[in-house]
């Protein structure tokens, strides 16, 4: 049998399955879903692995029409839909005339993807337009399964705390569905003390700041997809004498990013300003280590040296890419434009001038500047002021449509639809208050070694976060009135556990909290709950899920209206 | 391990199937086969109906998949590969051997326990077919449930099946109430999917009228029908829907989408001009309005412009030759257009910038920028100076820059603007610091020289010789200030 690949599911598929394993199961051939007919292959199955989309329907279909009915053997197909069947594509292929010609659909249904050792995303990309757009709601409906099948793993999570909408749906279909499976109640002693249900509206705003942890900044700069990040070629080049570099490589250098690399595990989640001492404490490291070779005397030594080299050798490597991505990092964090792009994101979340036309954001538009870089600065001055005065919000809208063209009218009715960007309608701004009862904004901060989670944006505290972390201590009864503010219910749910099942905490013993966030969650949040797990007498290590792993430009970039390309 | 995973590389890019390697081969084989054989004594338990459909449903690793894979990403690590030795039964401890993990539940270690077949049954138990899914479609699959057709399931019963992915016959629910029932336990069962499928039928078999007025008190299978029809570009059916609703603004932009279809210009501009009467918001409507009056506007600049251009006459173009049509342009681009090929035209044209600032509304910091841009472009350096210049009721002209000085500066400084015309506008920069950096960047030496005398700072303008040519005219100044 062949498959054939929608590409964007290799990404994730190569996460949890090694090509070895297909062979095994006598996959044959590969490859990649595009237009016209398909590859010959001597096979008798032909299997599609899609995501449920719409425009890949209308490319099976054309592989299917043009396929040769005269050949023989004549090939079958089959359609596996990932991470779940939808009847929207099979009743669009029905009207093609082509959905006859699959002999099984099927679904291989994924809900929870894991992608590092404390971090499961189920690659949804859509579920926050989905369910904040469209109010569909069936990347929650997932979203329950998955958190289902993890209990089935890892015991029952005797309590579940959630706040907003989304949360809400989630914990009621997991109590649901729990009272439909009666078999459901499991022997497995639980691993999670709590399980943490957080819809992204009630943090709107930390998506839309310029992550500034290393990894929050790879993933702002180059876009890190499924572990793996794309960089320009030319810090890579191999610089040995004689070479002259003449043969500088053309293809992006591709990496992969997790915390099985024992340097990227270590700086990661620092603040790039951090980064630099300690690569250069590490080049120190690894250079005395090469020297210890002219010490070596005797053959013991000389072996024991020659053991360690090949995880030296590695260490250096390692070390050499995370210089040459901190290099290309520092060219753009030096720039003029960042730091005055990011002072202004800083005006606007310390709460400065956030009820004005901002000069830069309209001198960005005067230059063109990306829309989708204008887009997070003006909701994020929407977002820090409550919605923004009708008179300053047209104005934007004006300048926006006038330079970048009409037909944005409308993307920028999706982002108010959202709730990214909207008048103030109370009259009141909430934000202040917010900000100053949950502490959002430290001025005091400290990059290298920080003692706060408000160092992975330099001096703001990730909403989000903030939230997880007051709820471990002293618990949530303390910010109610804010709670109140934010949009969507708050509340808590007891899960019973049989008897014997229950925890008997030991003193000093860590609690463990699982916390979900519907609808995507940044790099930076991940940096400041892991911190938070590492901090000496913090009492909570955190596991997080989520729909996505997101960033302002490709959180903002779901939520716009496809255009059709320009005419030329 | 790069040698595998360049392979991989190969693999996944390229359509051709190698030959691969293992770099530790004993212990991948043996756990492959290992596995192989759970699954295989697996198959005896359920006495699955093994199609083709199951050989490639990865039925091979139900067990392990997940720390399969953490155990692939952790031997990408630095750390020795012996740690890896351990079998897939014994979960991660290659993974416990890594350095510096963020915590200590890290999720790999929690999947211990998972693999043996015990607490996999279990799973199985919890959650029925559904859940098992996820890592072995396989498991179960009762002959029963292949009998779709057969059986009277209750509308409950037929959502559930249905969320497992079973297609079932709905014609069975005749009556209204029935087909209500079904719609409000698919809703509540909350898997768009089985809501949609509902929608469907019940769009095939209820009259549209009964169909709305049902759908306006259920809320939430309401938004999956809009979504539904938007998809399949159910164009007439949407609008009527929302019409019913009386969801205007929304038949207004949803009907403004449509323009995106139409390829044709003369037909757009037509379909944009049925739009203007739509129910927009205010604000939005006018914004409307000037999408399709600048559409209007190009397709007569166009057909002018390709005239002349074809006709070879106008220096201009044949100087400057279009890099592509003006049509659906955004209005900034057609105004900087419009300045660049028609800066002299009378208001009275359709083309001349004057025209558009007017028709458009467009804020003079707009306008002096896009023209600037334009006419410096050109080296129009004249035009640039005309620009800037105001005459006051009694006639004294002043130069005034909306942008600020300092924009103007960097925007002919981009153009290669000389020195000449440069220093001009930064002598105009009103920060001081601002100017004498801008002016020592692009060497404007005579602004340099008048800024530190007018701030009598002798020690900056002695230490400012050496940048001068020696014997020009810039020296000769310096002289004659610091003598004075």
């Amino acid at each position: 049998q062949a498959i054939v690949w929608d590409e964007y599911l290799t990404g994730p598929f190569g996460l949890i399955a090694q090509y070895s394993l297909l062979k095994e199961h006598e996959v044959e051939k590969m490859f990649t879903l595009k237009p016209g007919r398909l590859p010959p292959a001597d096979v008798k199955n032909i299997i599609f692995f899609v995501r449920p989309k719409l425009e890949l329907m209308d490319i099976i279909t054309d592989n299917v029409l043009r396929e040769d009915r005269g050949r023989s053997p004549q090939r079958d197909f089959h359609i596996l839909f990932v991470p779940r069947r939808s009847l929207l594509c099979e009743q669009w292929l029905k009207e093609q005339g082509v959905l006859g010609s699959f002999i099984h659909r099927e679904q291989y249904s994924l809900d929870l993807i894991p992608f590092d050792g404390d971090l499961l995303s189920m690659e949804s990309e859509s579920a926050f337009k989905e369910c904040y757009l469209e109010s569909d709601q069936t990347s929650l409906y997932h979203a329950a399964k998955g958190l289902m099948t993890l209990q089935a793993l890892y015991g029952t999570i005797p309590q579940i705390f959630g706040k907003g909408d989304c949360a809400r749906h989630v914990a009621n279909m997991m109590i649901r569905m729990k009272r439909e499976f009666p078999g459901s109640q499991n022997s497995i002693f639980p691993v999670f003390d709590t399980l943490l249900l957080l819809d992204r509206n009630v943090d709107l705003l930390t998506p839309l700041a310029t992550q500034l942890t290393y990894e929050g900044l790879i993933d702002e700069i180059y876009g890190i997809q499924n572990t793996y990040v794309k960089l320009p070629p030319e810090k890579f080049a191999p610089k040995k004498q004689g070479e002259g570099g003449k043969d500088l490589p053309t293809e992006p250098k591709k990496l992969q990013l997790n915390s099985a690399e024992e340097l990227y595990a270590e700086i990661r989640d620092k603040n790039f300003n951090a980064v630099g001492s300690v690569l250069s404490k590490k080049a120190k490291i690894i250079s005395a280590a090469f020297e210890e070779r002219h010490h070596a005397k005797t053959v013991g030594e000389i072996k024991q040296f020659v053991s360690q080299l090949p995880h030296m050798q590695a260490a250096r490597s390692s070390l050499a890419n995370h210089t040459s991505i901190a290099e290309l990092i520092k060219d753009i964090t030096t720039s003029e434009d960042f730091f005055d792009n990011l002072t202004v994101e800083q005006e606007f979340m310390s709460g400065v001038d956030t009820d004005k036309v901002n000069n830069y954001i309209e001198d960005c538009i005067a230059q063109k500047h990306p829309l989708i870089k204008i887009l997070r600065l003006v909701c994020l001055q929407s977002v820090c002021n409550s919605g923004l005065k009708q008179k300053v919000l047209d104005h934007y809208k004006r300048e926006i449509l006038q330079t970048y063209g009409y037909e944005h009218i409308l993307t920028l009715n999706n982002l108010e639809k959202a709730g990214l960007l909207k008048p103030q309608t109370s009259g009141r701004n909430n934000y202040p208050t917010i900000r100053k009862t949950l502490r959002l904004w430290m001025d005091d901060v400290n990059e290298q070694n920080p003692n706060d989670i408000s160092y992975v944006y330099s001096g703001y505290a990730p909403l989000s976060v903030r939230l997880a972390q007051l709820l471990a201590r002293p618990g949530w009864r303390s910010i109610e009135e804010v709670l109140k503010m934010l949009p969507g219910p708050h509340f808590e749910e007891r899960q019973q556990l049989p008897t014997g099942l229950q925890k008997k905490r030991q003193h000093g013993e860590n609690r463990v909290t699982l916390v979900f966030f519907l609808g995507g969650v940044t790099y930076a949040e991940l940096a400041a709950l892991r911190f938070l797990s590492q901090m000496e007498d913090g009492g909570t290590e955190y596991v997080i899920a989520t729909t996505k792993l997101i960033n302002g430009t490709t959180w903002i970039k779901s939520l716009m209206e496809k255009l059709e390309p320009a005419p030329f | 391990m790069s040698r595998v995973r360049a392979d991989e590389e190969e693999y996944w890019h390229s359509s051709k199937f190698r030959a691969f390697t293992f770099d530790d081969e004993d212990d991948e084989l043996s756990q492959l086969k290992e596995s192989k054989r759970t699954v295989n004594s697996l198959r005896d338990i359920v006495d699955d109906d093994d199609d083709d459909l199951e050989r490639v449903s990865w039925s091979g690793e139900p067990v392990g998949s997940i720390s399969w894979s953490i155990k692939e990403t952790a031997s990408g690590s630095t750390t020795s590969l012996d740690g890896r030795d351990s079998s897939l039964q014994k979960g991660s401890s290659s993974y416990a051997a890594l350095p510096k993990q963020p915590s200590s539940y890290s999720l790999s270690s929690l999947f211990k326990g998972r693999n043996k077949l015990s607490s996999f049954q279990s799973l199985s138990d919890a959650l029925t077919d559904t859940g098992v899914k996820n890592y072995a479609p396989e498991l179960r699959r009762p002959k029963a449930e292949y009998k779709d057709y057969s059986s009277d399931w209750s509308p409950k019963d037929t959502v559930r099946r249905m969320q497992r992915g079973k297609v079932c016959s709905l014609e069975r629910f005749r009556s209204l109430q029935d087909k209500l029932v079904l719609l409000d336990e698919a809703v509540a069962g909350h898997d768009g999917n089985v809501i949609t499928a509902v929608l469907i039928f019940l769009k095939r078999t209820l009259r549209r009228e009964i169909l709305f007025r049902e759908l306006e008190v259920r809320q939430v299978a309401l938004c999956h029908l809009i979504h539904f029809l938007r998809e399949m570009g159910e164009q007439k059916f949407l609008l009527d829907l929302l019409r019913f609703l009386d969801r205007t603004e929304e038949v207004a932009l949803s009907q403004y989408r449509e323009h995106l279809n139409i390829q044709d210009v003369e037909k757009r501009r037509e379909f944009l001009k049925g739009c203007i009467g739509l129910p927009f918001s205010a604000e939005d409507t006018s914004h409307i309005q000037d999408h399709y009056t600048l559409l209007e506007r190009q397709i007569i600049i166009e057909a002018n412009d390709r005239h002349l251009e074809m006709a070879g006459q106008s220096e201009l173009f044949r100087k400057y030759p279009r890099k592509a049509s003006i049509l659906n342009m955004p209005l900034v681009t057609t105004l900087f257009y419009s300045c660049f090929y028609h800066y002299t035209e009378a208001e009275g044209m359709f083309s001349s910038p004057t025209n558009l600032k007017k028709t458009f509304k467009i804020p003079d910091k707009q306008y002096v920028l896009t023209a600037l841009a334009a006419r410096a472009k050109l080296r129009a350096w004249g035009d640039v100076d005309a620009l800037l210049t105001t005459k006051n009721w009694l006639g004294y002209t002043k130069k005034k820059a909306p942008i600020g000085f300092h924009r103007v500066v960097e925007i002919l400084q981009r153009n290669n603007a000389p020195v000449q015309v440069l220093q001009e506008y930064v002598r105009l920069v009103e920060d001081v610091d601002t100017r004498l950096n801008l002016a020592t960047k692009y060497k404007c030496h005579d602004v340099v020289i008048e800024t530190y005398r007018d701030l009598k700072d002798r020690i900056q303008l002695t230490a400012y010789k050496c940048k001068v040519e020696r014997g020009s005219a810039e020296e000769e100044k310096i002289h004659s200030i610091l003598s004075n």
